[in-house]
């Protein structure tokens, strides 16, 4: 008792302690910035361009940072650090001529050396980068990551201050594309010598791009401010952008509506129906290069070698249905592996794609049968995705469709993210898994290698000589027309073999405040705070 | 007495040794590595990566590494935060989560008190009645239903109040986090102290001050309020207890960076260094605390001492 | 009179142990009835049918949910898992906290110290970071949920029982049978056992409410029961997100879990009025 005593006086006067301490905290006297407030849904892994790969990573570094190219508001490939650029005819080499008043935040202007370092730290085994592959047509970028080159062997060289040459090993259309991407940002090599690990502090990181980084509190808020170095600074209209992490899609809703938040990372799915009555013209729903699909294990029965049971399956699912009423945030439902809207192509589609629904599921029992199932030989499959209230509609859905038109029992398994990961890439348990495909680059061919079968990305383990020929054909097309039929040909044989179900394609969802100004829907979801502007009245909330 | 102490002392390490083999076989234990994600890599970037975290090597040789680095105050980077430390990590979120307990704690301690002693003065009354069933709803309905309801009135309705932690200054964000963390133990100690107010109230001592004509406000003041916190004492360490748990998901629903949150997000992500900081922080704070206190009974107790 | 005799005897007198007490009966009995006679199957789902408010029409008294499937019916399963997660997990801390507690004070000596000390050893554990980690460990199941709510609630237990029996051991009655040389299972048995009995079950209604609360603060995680099975805690959490479109999603599994759980914490208390003499030192 006289324990439990001393306990409480030491915690209460602890708590008052604190209470005091916190009840002081002096508000920031604020000169009048304007500042931008973004919802961000979890903090990214890392600054380092190279230690991080999450695409709300990517989201902050196009901020803070610049590559070779980049897009302009209107979603077309400028150049970036880049001002010009010529391609070799045989599509091998690339030159590249950087900007003078290219600089970092502390002044010192970006150089090719800059670059050169940078991809080459990319590659580095070392570095350990998630996305060292990512320029893997560069020359020898494949044997420096085994290790058996060292990376100054790599086919990027800075020529002189301002230039600087990429030679490739094979064609590559959609190079330039890629050369946005945040893995191919610079790194301050100076920095790096000086600080180390620790050149991402802020106040030790240096940025290349329209602002730079001034606070991380990790799980709360990014707080960046106006580089004033940045070339294209007097084009910059918001002088400072907070990102804030906001796990919970509500609560971001939340604060969106209380006008603490101008544009959200995401809509909540089961408030749409509710903002599309209240506020339609905040909420931005846009085509987004992705494809949802429910994958087959290819090396396992019942799937292997069974292209009627899994075309049987493909068809029974309603995806009007799905889209209407499961995801119900605009998705277009996916008769393609490829989404619409991607650079010069022009998807195929599933053979049963202009079929009643009802005339696909009779067509379905059909299959079934001829693959030897029925009432005597019931078919019993598992299905697997991960915990989220979405996925585990759409799987309740699809197990409901499956039983109803095919007779067949469907065990829907929930999995924790990391458990169905390791699960899938195993191949052992697993039957039909929940998988999904984001482009890396606005090309038919991000979603098409995924299908090769030397991919460690291909999940279904699908594995399609003329396929895989296909796409090598398409690969050392120069010409860009020709390289296209390759492709659509490629995607055409993939459908038909059924390695998975393409369900629909994802859209960006985002509630825009209407005192934001410039947000430009595209099917990247690329949105540089850079290209926006705030009515000055709502400026800061 | 410094004997004492250091026996106590050593007598921790054990303890804190058990917990750090248990949580670092645990998080091990789970399926999944800290760096799955959506896209497989390639294998010799998978490689790479195993290299660099030295996750490649076997799981005794693992723990060494580890344990070496924590004797040296050293709790390693946290796999998912790659550009801060555990300790960094830690080091924020502490304090954060203490003002937020201490805070629901105290809020608690008033309300409740205050409630309790109230309904005890007004026994069987339609108040009594009334106060006893509205603090009921506090352990009746989940935190994660209170917490976004009353965001939704107080901050996106009537906008008194911020809807979230970030980017706000000042006391006013924490004023529903707090309030949704204490509300469940208003009503414990709402309902310990009626009970032993009533008990004290009814005792001898009180009934002949308030026979001598002293009001109820300065019998409970001067007279009950002390014995009749007795109750409430040995309840602190369940409530703290109670505090920590509401407080994982008090941070998740209002985005506060606080040291459940972080576990939580830790678990999820495999984020083994994160975890199990966590955990050795915890464990580490909570066997100091109980030594403190110990070494304080010692010294108003001497008897003990000789055990 | 016996001890026994004369707790039923007041525990009968308690008007708010009777009303707590049925409320939770009745509770009980729809739960089990409710899905039998109502023409929906919980799993059933109905893309025509999504959010439909509560109506007479067609017995969906509750509504239907974001699937199309009955409310009622699923308010009702949910129900029934709840308190049988609820019970189990309680049973399963308090076998094991008994059963610790027993051994540890009457022995005692340095097995007891020890014993304690291994108590205290795990009161050191943040214990609600070590049921998310076993969840994240193990597959997710029923069974596991069980499991790691009884694994983290039974120190209490334990220490209630230890103390108890610590003082139990010096009576008169027990300190007779040890002289006569009666087996010490025996003494057990017959002596301490039962004397216990009132200790435990006022904690065991105690420890119920908080097991309920911790399997919803798992749902709430994304840690707790798998669809399509459901508890009243995956239920107000899936109702949280349609607060303002689809209002008795929340309101209705809500409402009944706080009944439930106000229930068991004023049988809890009623309970204890009962044993107030014997009250834990």
């Amino acid at each position: 008792m006289l324990r439990d005593m001393i306990s409480l006086r030491l915690v209460l006067l602890v708590a008052l302690g604190l209470t005091l301490v916190s009840c002081g905290n002096p508000v920031d006297p604020k000169a009048e910035v304007t500042t931008l407030h973004r919802g961000l849904s979890i903090d990214p892994e890392s600054v380092d361009p190279h230690k991080s790969r999450s695409v709300q990573a990517a989201e902050v570094l196009r901020d803070i940072g610049e590559g070779l190219l980049s897009y302009s508001a209107s979603g077309e490939l400028v150049g970036g650090v880049a001002k010009e650029w010529t391609v070799a005819e045989d599509g091998l080499t690339y030159t590249f001529l950087l900007r003078d008043d290219a600089r970092w935040s502390n002044g010192d202007p970006v150089t090719a050396e800059d670059f050169a370092f940078s991809f080459r730290r990319l590659v580095d085994p070392d570095t350990a980068a998630f996305y060292a592959e990512m320029l893997g047509s560069i020359v020898n970028v494949r044997t420096i990551i085994a290790g058996e080159k060292a990376p100054q062997d790599l086919g990027v060289v800075a020529v002189d201050e301002r230039t600087l040459v990429i030679t490739l090993d094979q064609p590559t259309p959609y190079l330039l594309s890629l050369l946005t991407s945040p893995s191919t940002f610079p790194v301050h090599p100076d920095s790096i010598a000086q600080h180390g690990d620790a050149f991402t502090r802020p106040g030790n990181l240096l940025s290349n791009g329209a602002y730079k980084l001034d606070a991380w509190e990790p799980g709360s808020v990014l707080v960046l401010s106006r580089n004033e170095y940045y070339w294209n600074n007097d084009e910059t209209a918001i002088d400072a952008v907070n990102h804030h992490v906001l796990t919970q899609e509500m609560t971001e809703l939340n604060r969106y509506r209380a006008g603490e938040i101008h544009i959200t990372g995401s809509v909540p799915p089961d408030s749409i129906q509710q903002i599309r009555a209240e506020r339609p013209a905040e909420l931005h729903i846009a085509p987004y290069l992705g494809v949802y699909y429910y994958g087959f294990n290819l090396t396992k029965p019942p799937f292997k070698d069974n292209p009627q049971l899994r075309a049987a399956l493909s068809m029974a699912v309603d995806r009007d249905v799905l889209v209407e009423q499961i995801t119900g945030r605009g998705e277009a439902p996916a008769y393609s592996w490829v989404p619409p809207g991607v650079n010069n192509y022009e998807p195929r589609r599933l053979a049963y794609a202009d079929m009643s629904q009802d005339e696909r599921n009779a067509h379905a029992r059909r299959l079934i049968k001829e693959a030897g199932y029925g009432p005597d030989n019931p078919l019993q499959i598992e299905l697997r995705y991960n915990t989220s209230d979405t996925q585990q509609r759409m799987a309740l859905a699809i197990q409901s469709m499956w039983k109803d038109a095919l007779g067949i029992e469907t065990t829907i398994i929930n999995e924790e993210f990391q458990v169905l990961l390791a699960n899938t890439q195993a191949r052992e348990i697993t039957q039909v898994f929940r998988s999904s495909w984001i482009g890396d680059y606005n090309d038919a061919h991000t979603f098409l290698s995924i299908m090769e079968s030397d991919n460690p990305a291909n999940q279904p383990a699908y594995a399609s000589e003329e396929f895989d020929s296909l796409m090598q054909r398409a690969a050392q097309q120069v010409d860009l027309d020709r390289r296209r039929l390759w492709l659509e040909e490629a995607e055409r044989v993939l459908l038909a073999d059924h390695p998975g179900i393409p369900l629909y394609f994802y859209v960006s969802k985002h509630l825009v405040s209407p005192d934001v100004v410039g947000w430009g829907d595209n099917v990247l979801d690329y949105h540089y705070s850079q290209h926006l502007s705030l009515v000055p009245a709502g400026a800061t909330p | 007495m410094l004997r004492y102490a250091l026996l106590r002392l050593l007598g921790a390490i054990p303890t804190l040794l058990l917990v750090i083999v248990l949580a670092f076989l645990m998080v091990h234990a789970a399926p999944g590595g800290p760096f799955d994600a959506e896209r497989t890599l390639p294998p010799e970037i998978e490689a790479n990566i195993a290299r660099a975290y030295h996750l490649d090597e076997p799981l005794p040789a693992q723990f060494v590494r580890y344990l070496s680095g924590v004797l040296k105050g050293d709790l390693g980077p946290s796999y998912r935060y790659r550009d801060h430390t555990v300790s960094d990590l830690i080091a924020n979120a502490f304090p954060l989560s203490l003002k937020l307990g201490g805070m629901a704690m105290l809020l608690a301690l008033f309300i409740g008190i205050a409630a309790g002693s109230f309904a005890a003065l007004r026994r069987n009354s339609a108040i009594d009645r009334l106060t006893m069933v509205v603090s009921m709803t506090g352990i009746s309905v989940p935190v994660f239903v209170i917490a976004p309801l009353m965001v939704l009135l107080f901050a996106v309705k009537l906008r008194w109040l911020p809807a979230g932690w970030s980017g706000n200054e000042g006391v006013a964000r924490f004023v529903l986090p707090v309030i949704s963390l204490a509300l469940p133990q208003i009503a414990y100690i709402a309902k310990l102290t009626r009970a032993s107010m009533i008990d004290v109230l009814s005792s001898n001592f009180v009934r002949t001050a308030r026979g001598q004509g002293l009001g109820a406000y300065a019998v409970i003041r001067y007279h009950a309020l002390k014995p009749a916190m007795l109750p409430i004492l040995s309840y602190m360490g369940p409530a703290i207890a109670a505090i920590l748990t509401g407080s994982v998901v008090v941070e998740e629903v209002f985005g506060i960076p606080g040291l459940g949150q972080f576990f939580v997000r830790g678990a999820l992500n495999r984020d083994y260094t994160l975890v199990l900081g966590i955990v050795i922080f915890y464990a580490t704070l909570i066997v100091l605390l109980n030594l403190v206190v110990d070494i304080l009974y010692g010294v108003i107790d001497p008897r003990i001492r000789q055990r | 009179m016996s001890a026994r005799t004369r707790f039923w005897a007041s525990l009968r007198s308690s008007r708010t142990a009777a009303v707590s007490g049925g409320a939770l009966a009745v509770i009980a009995l729809i739960a089990i009835i409710g899905p039998l006679i109502s023409p929906h199957d919980y799993l059933q789902t109905d893309f025509s049918k999504i959010l439909h408010a509560p109506s007479i029409a067609n017995m969906q008294i509750f509504g239907t949910d974001d699937l199309g499937r009955d409310l009622f019916v699923r308010t009702m399963r949910g129900a029934q898992v709840t308190i049988l997660v609820a019970v189990v997990a309680s049973v399963v801390s308090l076998l094991i906290g008994v059963l610790y507690g027993m051994v540890a004070g009457f022995i005692g000596g340095r097995v007891d110290a020890v014993m304690m000390r291994l108590v205290d050893t795990l009161y050191a554990l943040p214990f609600i970071f070590f049921v998310i980690l076993l969840m994240v460990v193990f597959e997710r199941s029923l069974l596991l949920i069980f499991v790691a709510i009884g694994a983290v609630n039974w120190l209490d237990m334990a220490r209630i029982v230890r103390g108890q029996t610590l003082s139990l051991r010096e009576r008169e009655f027990v300190q007779a049978a040890r002289l006569t040389g009666v087996s010490p299972l025996r003494i057990i048995i017959r002596h301490i056992a039962p004397n216990l009995l009132g200790v435990v079950i006022v904690y065991v209604t105690l420890t119920i409410p908080q097991a309920i609360l911790l399997e919803s603060f798992l749902s709430f995680l994304g840690l707790g029961i798998q669809e399509p099975q459901t508890s009243l805690g995956a239920l107000v959490d899936a109702g949280v997100n349609q607060m303002e479109g689809a209002s008795w999603m929340l309101l209705i599994p809500a409402a009944l879990l706080a009944l439930i759980l106000m229930c068991f914490n004023f049988l809890g208390d009623a309970l204890r009025d009962v044993f107030d003499s014997r009250r834990f030192r």
